[in-house]
């Protein structure tokens, strides 16, 4: 079972990740899924209906603005990082979070690595489903590599400059 | 300049164990070359020809006598004891090895320096004008603004993998030194007619494979309102500049296919919610970093131009120097002084350890313990009394900085292309170099006047090319190494993109182009004419047909 990232824990994924061309057909009535847009923008009414769990994933390239008026469906908002040097979901995490409210998971999902969870969890990821070679007890560190950030963002509403003491 | 606090410390450091941790894990197999290649690059770091280069961030190129002594010991201890001031005011390192580079970086914290974000898809150092705070014609110091977007940039989350690289010029004065409409984002500095301060903003300019003179998106920014305003056009960049082709990813591929008038409204939009927030920059931040750039302890003197002309006709050599490489200072009986790093047979840019030793000497004795380094690869002495200028001048002749051609066709701008860079398609230095030597006449390259001859090795234009009055471009012909001759950039307040002149030369031809290229300029100025000017007026093709026309 693959384990995940959550709020600076460890812990085991419960979730369906279903891919891209995933169908109605596939789903279980209980299980928790996180669908592909596709599948929500084509079936949400069916999809609404289920017993189980509901997220959808975002692949780099689609923009959150199509779902801005559903968020409140989604346990989970799950970002597709095709290479860890596609930046575009920084900008839409930090969106969901500061634009749209949005409180429930974002979790980063593709080429996650130790690395870029600092900067991450500061646009507003809270969970990281890392690269499947990585150790994610390893990526933890991460998140003390600076103790001081200057920036605004989702995880600090005040710029540097109106905290220095 | 501006002193770090506890924070700005400690985030430095902070990257010094973060780096070295990254080294670390690269090192011992845990992260792959892929995965280390975009962390070096944050830090400044390429792996090159021979050896990694580490180029060093000098925030808008003000370096203190005790950053230059960290140069010198650097080049000493870590390199074959010399260094190279960049096109972008930076300092690079072309020997170090990959193994030392963490305690290269714990060496530069201890004196306030770094080298985040000096390469990479990222917010890269901003560049001002050299003479910013000294210089007549300035409206505004740009430098507490460059600091203040530094902070921003520095690790900011959103915008540490945008599309392709990114580039910021700020500049506070009349003339425009900075080059601010061949960035990504220029900012000048303008008042309102209340008198109040903003900024005129313009994006989408840039050199590079495609080059594009920037378009303004907004006439008045008020100064509260950078910093959001910065982050609006970032957000836009960072969603929708493409990625699918890195030469088609710099913003200026963006704001040209939406074009700026939409590319405008996109930022306005998005600036909407981010207006009157916790980012809007208020006066007591400014202030508090305006105080670390107020002025030295200037003394009450007055000019001195009666002693200097005296001088002038006793040493000519004194006034040549004078009159090329001094550039007059806001306050009477100052003056600023360029030190040229381009004598013949010396790299562009380059200076040894023990050069920067004695530029730090210099600093400290002639000029509050201060440099600048500019883009065009020369080092300042911003703030010299008038009555020093003469025995300064002496020092500098005995260290190998006064060739007096400062701005004058042997200053060239050049990248170390070919010799040194793994992107280069053709060598650069070389080139320069049998330049320099062909013009080596010191009265024909007065009486050419200004002329700025630009060198890159290739079509990423470290060497701006595209902005010379003359652009050389490395190329790539058949495996053989080329260069393609353009004429009439500017980088100036008319800045304008140079117009190729033909097929290209081989190197050895370089030196009979250019001097075909300046007789034609001679034979066609009228009185008090530039190159540029002349070239504007008559146009490529005199140019064209002397340099092409066939040998009898």
């Amino acid at each position: 079972m693959q384990r995940i990232i959550k709020n600076g824990q460890i812990i085991d994924e419960t979730w369906h990740l279903l891919p891209k061309d995933a169908t109605l057909d596939s789903l279980s009535n209980c299980d928790d899924y996180i669908v592909p847009l596709a599948l929500w923008v084509e079936h949400s009414t069916a999809l609404k209906a289920r017993d189980g769990g509901l997220g959808v994933w975002l692949e780099a390239g689609e923009e959150i603005e199509e779902i801005a008026a559903d968020l409140d469906n989604f346990q989970v908002i799950a970002l597709n990082f095709p290479a860890f040097t596609d930046g575009r979901h920084s900008s839409t995490a930090y969106l969901l979070r500061t634009r749209y409210g949005y409180k429930g998971e974002v979790r980063a999902i593709g080429d996650i690595l130790r690395d870029q969870l600092f900067a991450l969890k500061r646009c507003g990821f809270d969970a990281f489903a890392l690269r499947a070679d990585k150790d994610p007890v390893d990526a933890l560190k991460a998140f003390e590599d600076f103790a001081e950030v200057y920036q605004a963002s989702a995880d600090e509403p005040l710029p540097l400059f109106r905290r220095r003491a | 300049m501006y002193v770090y606090d506890e924070y700005d410390q400690r985030i430095v450091e902070d990257r010094v164990k973060q780096f070295r941790d990254q080294t670390r894990r690269y090192l011992a197999g845990e992260l792959s070359g892929e995965e280390f290649r975009p962390l070096r690059l944050q830090n400044g770091l390429y792996i090159q020809r021979y050896a990694p280069m580490l180029r060093v961030a000098v925030p808008y190129g003000l370096m203190s006598s005790a950053q230059v002594r960290m140069m010198a010991k650097i080049a000493r201890d870590y390199d074959k004891g010399y260094a190279h001031i960049s096109t972008r005011q930076n300092v690079q390192f072309n020997w170090p090895e990959l193994e030392d580079v963490p305690d290269i970086l714990a060496e530069l914290a201890t004196v306030q320096m770094h080298a985040i974000q000096t390469s990479g898809n990222c917010i890269r150092n901003t560049t001002t004008d050299q003479f910013a705070g000294v210089a007549r014609d300035e409206i505004i110091d740009p430098r507490p603004w460059c600091e203040i977007i530094r902070q921003w940039s520095t690790f900011h989350p959103e915008f540490s993998h945008l599309p392709r690289k990114f580039k910021i010029a700020v500049n506070g004065a009349a003339s425009d030194r900075a080059a601010i409409e061949v960035h990504d984002i220029g900012l000048e500095a303008v008042k309102n007619e209340a008198g109040e301060l903003g900024f005129r903003v313009a994006v989408g300019g840039g050199l590079g494979r495609t080059p594009i003179v920037g378009s303004y998106i907004n006439e008045f920014l008020p100064w509260q309102h950078l910093i959001s305003y910065l982050d609006a056009i970032l957000r836009v960049y960072n969603r929708y500049g493409r990625r699918d082709n890195k030469y088609k990813a710099r913003i200026k591929i963006l704001v040209k296919a939406l074009t700026p008038e939409v590319f405008a409204e996109k930022v306005n939009a998005e600036w909407a919610h981010l207006k009157d927030g916790p980012t809007t920059l208020s006066a007591e931040e400014v202030h508090r970093v305006a105080d670390h750039f107020v002025d030295p302890a200037y003394r009450e003197l007055v000019d001195l131009d009666a002693d200097l002309a005296k001088l002038d006709a006793e040493h000519p050599g004194f006034a040549r120097w004078r009159q090329r490489n001094t550039v007059a200072h806001k306050r009477p009986g100052y003056v600023a002084v360029t030190l040229s790093l381009k004598p013949t047979g010396v790299a562009p840019g380059d200076v040894t350890d023990k050069q920067l030793d004695a530029i730090a000497d210099l600093a400290d004795r002639y000029s509050f313990g201060e440099v600048r380094n500019s883009h065009n690869q020369n080092i300042i002495l911003a703030d010299v009394e008038q009555q020093q200028l003469f025995p300064l001048w002496g020092e500098l002749r005995e260290l190998g900085f006064a060739t007096p051609n400062v701005g004058l066709l042997t200053d060239i701008i050049c990248c170390p292309g070919g010799d040194f860079c793994s992107l280069a398609n053709a060598k650069s230095i070389p080139v320069a170099e049998a330049i320099q030597r062909r013009f080596d006449d010191l009265d024909y390259l007065f009486d050419i006047g200004d002329l700025d001859l630009n060198i890159s090795g290739c079509m990423n234009a470290c060497g701006h090319h595209h902005v010379g009055h003359i652009g050389i471009l490395g190329v790539d012909k058949k495996g053989q190494e080329f260069y393609q001759v353009s004429l009439g950039g500017s980088a100036g307040r008319d800045a304008s993109l140079a117009q190729i002149l033909g097929p290209s030369f081989a190197q050895d031809d370089m030196p009979d182009v250019i001097e075909k290229i300046i007789k034609v300029y001679v034979e066609q100025r009228t009185d008090e004419e530039s190159f540029l000017d002349t070239f504007r007026r008559v146009g490529v093709d005199p140019f064209k047909e002397r340099v092409y026309a066939a040998n009898h």
